[in-house]
């Protein structure tokens, strides 16, 4: 379980907030209002203040690197380090296996990444984040660039995921997905975040 | 022999420059103005150092020759701090150039003053001052590049450094390409002035001593210690300031601090 007592970013806080295993909570909120703030804060890649735990294992007994291995956070913006796209992955096959799932030509991975379009990107790095099995996940937008059927495809591995004991916190714009997977809302408002029932 | 020159020498040459300054005036080029304002700037602030290396070839102060040198590490500090796009907010925005700059130049310095340059005592400031400020000046110019090409890049590799971030990297392996391409930028003027002297260039150190009498053999010998010591000390300063520019766009979180920069 990933518990937070308390956590800052800037000056939008949170308190009190779990999140079970299996479970996925949506963020929802007005453009700007600071959704991925809390994800980014989560995952400790911008200064934040706070107690944060997973699994009753503080995150500032981790390294930054150990935390966000096991709590990943998934950018919005895909990024890429490296030319071809099967330099990124950490297991090939697993890889593979998931693209094919998520309705991905087969020979994508040895696709230079200009060449990516904006839905393949983001089905991919959704793949990366999940080969490396982390324990959470914090997803940016995860199918704004996708069609209905892939949509449903992704969200059907991702419940996969939640029921093998994964959890998420997730942005959408889309109520109808945030039902789908989320029984629960974290919606910010001036500043200040409501747990809300979806 | 020595040739000396006498003011009439000098007031033919600035001929050529009034020459262009009528020119720029006839083309309406509009450049006269600075043209004239540079080329006095530049008898002046010649004039002036000629004094004060002269007041300090005089004094042999170990204090004076010091001062001197700091001075003169703090301009090039500014420099580099001013040609950069954005900078590092604080103290770093200077000290990032300044320190590894006085680091690698002065320790080069010192080790050539006192191994292969025999000069007593070692300190003497017509050999250190202007054996430093070679130094320093391509020191400048390499850790300037370098430290560009890491902020740049960096801002531009964000989403790419942050997703590897976000799945677990350490900050030294998200940042090694970037690291790498800055410290590699750093390195090409001194290859260049390297790979070009003699063909292109004849340095201007080597030109001095051969106009001053010297024996082109020993000329030679002198400007390729010279290459190597500027070599040296861009080196080590291009590395320290690269990866301690790094380490400040990073934190022991291993986060990527672009908030530590001034902003666009």
């Amino acid at each position: 379980m990933l518990k937070v007592s308390f956590l800052k970013i800037f000056s939008l806080i949170l308190r009190d907030f779990d999140l079970p295993d299996g479970e996925a909570v949506a963020v929802s909120g007005a453009s700007g209002v600071g959704k991925s703030l809390i994800l980014r804060g989560l995952a400790d890649l911008i200064p934040n203040d706070g107690e944060v735990s997973l699994d009753g294992r503080s995150r500032s007994e981790m390294s930054g690197p150990d935390w966000r291995r096991l709590v990943t956070y998934v950018a919005a913006t895909p990024g890429w380090w490296a030319e071809v796209v099967c330099d990124h992955f950490t297991d090939l096959a697993h890889a593979k296996e998931l693209a094919r799932e998520f309705l991905l030509p087969e020979d994508i991975f040895a696709s230079p990444v200009a060449q990516l379009s904006t839905g393949e990107q983001q089905r991919l790095v959704l793949i990366r984040a999940l080969v490396q099995s982390p324990k959470v996940l914090l997803l940016d937008e995860p199918t704004s660039g996708l069609d209905t059927e892939a949509t449903a495809m992704v969200e059907k591995r991702l419940k996969t995921f939640l029921q093998a004991g994964g959890s998420m916190l997730f942005v959408t714009h889309d109520m109808g997905q945030a039902k789908r997977l989320a029984r629960r809302t974290l919606h910010i408002h001036d500043n200040t975040i409501e747990e809300l029932p979806l | 022999m020595p040739i000396t020159l006498t003011y009439w020498d000098i007031g033919f040459s600035a001929v050529l420059l009034i020459l262009n300054a009528g020119l720029s005036i006839m083309l309406q080029l509009g450049v006269h103005r600075q043209l004239v304002i540079s080329a006095l700037r530049m008898v002046v602030q010649l004039t002036l150092i000629g004094y004060v290396l002269l007041k300090l070839f005089a004094l042999v102060s170990p204090l004076w020759t010091g001062i001197t040198a700091l001075v003169m590490v703090g301009f090039a500090g500014y420099e580099i701090m001013a040609r950069l796009e954005r900078r590092f907010q604080g103290v770093w925005g200077f000290g990032l150039g300044a320190g590894p700059m006085l680091f690698a130049a002065g320790m080069v310095t010192v080790y050539a003053l006192t191994t292969q340059i025999d000069a007593t005592p070692w300190y003497h400031p017509r050999y250190s001052l202007p054996l430093f400020g070679m130094i320093l000046g391509n020191a400048m110019t390499g850790i300037s590049l370098g430290l560009n090409t890491l902020i740049s890049n960096t801002l531009r590799e964000r989403a790419s450094i942050e997703a590897q971030i976000a799945l677990g990297a350490t900050r030294t392996r998200a940042f090694a390409p970037v690291i790498r391409q800055a410290m590699r930028s750093g390195f090409i003027p001194i290859i260049n002035a390297m790979a070009a002297s003699g063909i292109v260039s004849l340095p201007g150190m080597m030109t001095g001593q051969i106009l001053a009498g010297v024996e082109p053999g020993e000329a030679v010998k002198f400007q390729i210690l010279i290459m190597f010591l500027i070599g040296g000390a861009s080196g080590i300063g291009v590395t320290l300031a690269v990866l301690a520019g790094a380490y400040r766009l990073t934190d022991d979180r291993h986060r990527l601090r672009l908030d530590r920069l001034t902003k666009a």
